[in-house]
């Protein structure tokens, strides 16, 4: 007879199929780019020292309250445990110079939150890169703020960012910081977004991780590296000064991959990643600001469901017209 | 051994250690059976005994209306004490015949071997086959007789059985193929004689290595028989993605599988048509795999067609704790019931009892647009953007993003961060349009 405790089956839950899900939710994702940030942002700390760690905590709470304040207004549910403001703030932050004033990073978290991400309809809504439309706002409205480049080290010495030397010739000059600075982040910059190093391990991270494809940043560094080594009569100096010099590393591995403004088949990543490629190295190469990979993204952000539209899927079983 | 398969899927836990060395036990003897006048994809059949008849084991006792239909066969002998309105696995209600066995299971005389297939005609097989009520025995029960008889304009070639047995938790497949391999490669050699194609294929996910094995070793003799092993992999059982693995061939959007010159039916279909020609004995009884975390003792059972869940529980230790949800079938597609007092019927492959933790619906998230539903999807399409027309009540774009295409195998579902029910939300474009379709014709 019986051998558990007795059968009482009532109340069963009647649902539609499939009845088990996978382990992975949305903060486990935002979570593990919060952690592929960590080894920029402990850079960040490490080559810009205490102004950098402020800045960064500001950044991160103004997001999460502004968050938090927004749904409260709206009477949504509060969802600030999902990670995603944080990645937002995190990103905001390490996109801005060590050198800006308190309030910098807090107007941009704001305006991230607030009007980029939660006024489209929150998560997953918004047309634009949060963190990089702020960046963007910020540069336009406090142009001497954000452009009061220090070089790494406590003491705060004013310094022009490795991009500005090569703006306007097609090979490296002699003063220009050298490669090797470059890559672990030894030069002045954004804070985040001066050592390739550690942005390229927190991309792998995110590869490994399964939350990014490597096709983005593969694609869009790739078009960076073929313009620039046409433009530069192939010195592969050039070339390799463009890649780990400015933003394309930190653009390339955690902005473009943003979900909610990228396309989401697969042909469409192609084409998204290899515009951004391209608007970035014309915009370097011969546009007025040395760098463009910011602009780049936010304008292929724009045409991302144009190009999602045009890239459906062949269909299983679709007779090719 | 290359492994075949196709392209996109998913890899939820398996849960068949639960019951994959369990060997195959014959499940105590029903006092009463409840046999559902429609446990077949088509039209029911119409009762033709009356209530104080006595029955026969392998007697007929609902006859077939309708071409797509299948007849149904008493399990028991005994006295028929009702007919009447029963509640169904897939909800709703089902007219059935109750019969109260006297426990002699005395066989109907109308059951005798049919001889052997090299002296049965292709007809005679199809006849066979239709009169012993086989309908396909995976999940899905459509009569196998019809998916026999493709109209003569159709040049079918091939035939594969389906031995992946995708869906986590359920092993009734993989212990028939270990356990009657011999019935198995005898049933295929009958359909193939049946429709008269020389390329048999039988596909085994590669998480059964002694399945693919054993029935490696009784197809040796027979040299157009292909065992073939199949990357694990969900939805490799599916019967499009199936085709593709073996013979890479697409079926065409909108149209049928032998429509690419192959027709699919599950081992365990191919096994019962074994015994419907070696013994004569119609389909009253099948292997289902009784597991879960809240059943005692998980179980591969021989079940006679009409046991209620409630005595196939009893049988397996009864229950751990409180179960929150019953699956008829897998996890993956089987349809949730309301009650234990549904039947074991001709496609039940496993009953699945959750806990309550385990049948706790997760909470929905807003679509992050990650793209992992596209990125699995089997049929290439765009689950996110169909669900999200379909929850908007726009139908004709759903059409557009292909809603018809989807085999609803519940993989976008599954592996969506947000935990949004994609699947459902495909099913309702999919209904909306059908019904669309049909008033316009």
């Amino acid at each position: 007879m019986m051998g558990g405790i007795g059968t009482m089956v009532e109340k069963l839950t009647v649902s539609s199929s499939p009845h088990v899900w996978s382990e992975n939710t949305t903060s486990k994702i935002m979570l593990d780019v919060v952690i592929a940030l960590l080894p920029a942002t402990v850079g960040a700390i490490y080559f810009f020292r205490l102004n950098a760690a402020i800045l960064i905590a500001l950044a991160v709470i103004t997001a999460v309250l502004t968050e938090m304040v927004i749904q409260k207004i709206r009477k949504q549910p509060i969802t600030i445990s999902d990670y995603s403001a944080v990645v937002t703030g995190l990103l905001l932050v390490l996109n801005i110079p060590a050198s800006a004033p308190w309030w910098i990073p807090i107007v941009g978290s704001i305006f991230a939150i607030a009007v980029v991400k939660q006024l489209f309809g929150g998560l997953g809504q918004n047309f634009m890169n949060p963190a990089l439309a702020a960046r963007i706002m910020l540069m336009l409205s406090w142009t001497d703020q954000m452009t009061q480049w220090v070089k790494p080290g406590a003491d705060a010495v004013s310094g022009a960012t490795p991009l500005s030397f090569v703006k306007g010739l097609t090979e490296v000059p002699s003063k220009a910081p050298d490669m090797y600075d470059l890559i672990v982040g030894n030069v002045a910059g954004s804070m985040g977004e001066t050592s390739a190093i550690l942005l390229i391990l927190g991309g792998l991270y995110l590869i490994y991780r399964g939350v990014i494809s490597p096709k983005v940043p593969a694609i869009f560094i790739g078009t960076v590296a073929a313009i620039t080594l046409i433009a530069g009569g192939f010195d592969f100096n050039f070339m390799l000064y463009h890649i780990f010099a400015g933003g394309l590393m930190i653009g390339a591995i955690f902005m473009a991959t943003d979900y909610a403004s990228s396309p989401v088949t697969a042909k469409g990543k192609v084409f998204f990643a290899l515009g951004c490629g391209i608007i970035a190295s014309m915009i370097r190469l011969y546009g007025a600001y040395p760098e463009g990979v910011g602009f780049s993204i936010l304008l292929m952000n724009v045409a991302a469901p144009l190009i999602e539209k045009y890239t459906a899927p062949r269909v299983f079983g679709e007779v090719k017209k | 051994m290359k492994l075949l398969t196709f392209k996109g899927g998913i890899h939820p836990p398996e849960y068949k250690e639960l019951t994959e060395d369990l060997p195959i036990e014959r499940a105590v003897e029903p006092s009463t059976v409840v046999i559902p006048m429609q446990q077949h994809i088509g039209a029911p059949c119409e009762p033709i005994v009356k209530v104080g008849d006595r029955v026969l084991v392998g007697q007929k006792i609902g006859e077939a209306k309708g071409f797509v239909s299948s007849p149904v066969h008493s399990s028991v002998s005994g006295e028929v004490k009702a007919i009447d309105m029963r509640p169904a696995a897939g909800g709703g209600e089902v007219l059935s015949v109750t019969i109260v066995s006297d426990g002699m299971n005395e066989v109907d005389p109308s059951v005798k071997p049919k001889g052997d297939i090299d002296k049965l005609s292709g007809k005679e097989i199809i006849d066979i086959i239709k009169e012993a009520g086989i309908v396909g025995m995976g999940g899905a029960a459509f009569p196998t007789h019809v998916k026999l008889s493709p109209p003569p304009e159709k040049k079918i070639d091939t035939i594969i059985l389906n031995g992946a047995e995708c869906e986590p938790y359920l092993t009734a497949d993989h212990r028939l193929m270990l356990e009657a391999p011999e019935n198995v490669i005898y049933g295929l050699r009958a359909m193939m004689k049946a429709v008269g194609v020389e390329k048999g294929y039988i596909g085994i996910e590669s998480n059964k290595p002694d399945a693919i094995e054993a029935m490696t070793k009784a197809a040796a003799e027979y040299p157009n028989i292909e065992v073939v092993g199949l990357y694990t992999k969900y939805p490799q059982g599916a019967e499009k993605q199936l085709i593709y693995a073996c013979t890479k061939r697409e079926v065409p959007s909108g149209g049928l599988p032998m429509d690419t010159g192959v027709i699919v039916n599950n081992v365990g279909t191919a096994a019962q048509v074994a015994i419907a020609i070696k013994t004569g004995m119609p389909l009253v009884e099948r292997i289902t795999t009784v597991t879960g975390k809240a059943i005692t003792t998980p179980k591969n059972l021989l079940i006679k067609i009409g046991v209620s869940v409630k005595d196939v529980m009893e049988q397996c230790g009864g229950l751990t704790q409180k179960p929150g949800k019953l699956i008829m079938g897998g996890p993956m597609m089987g349809l949730a019931s309301h009650t234990d007092e549904v039947v074991i019927t001709k496609g039940a492959s496993g009953v699945l009892l959750f806990t309550e933790a385990e049948a706790k619906m997760p909470e929905r998230g807003p679509c992050i647009r990650c793209g992992k539903c596209v990125d699995i999807c089997p049929a290439f399409l765009q689950p996110l953007h169909i669900a999200n027309y379909s929850n908007n009540h726009m139908m004709e774009a759903a059409e557009k993003y292909r809603a018809l295409d989807c085999i609803e195998c519940g993989s976008c579902s599954f592996i969506c961060p947000s935990k949004i029910p994609l699947l459902q939300a495909i099913r309702v474009a999919k209904r909306n349009i059908i019904a669309k379709k049909r008033k316009q014709s």
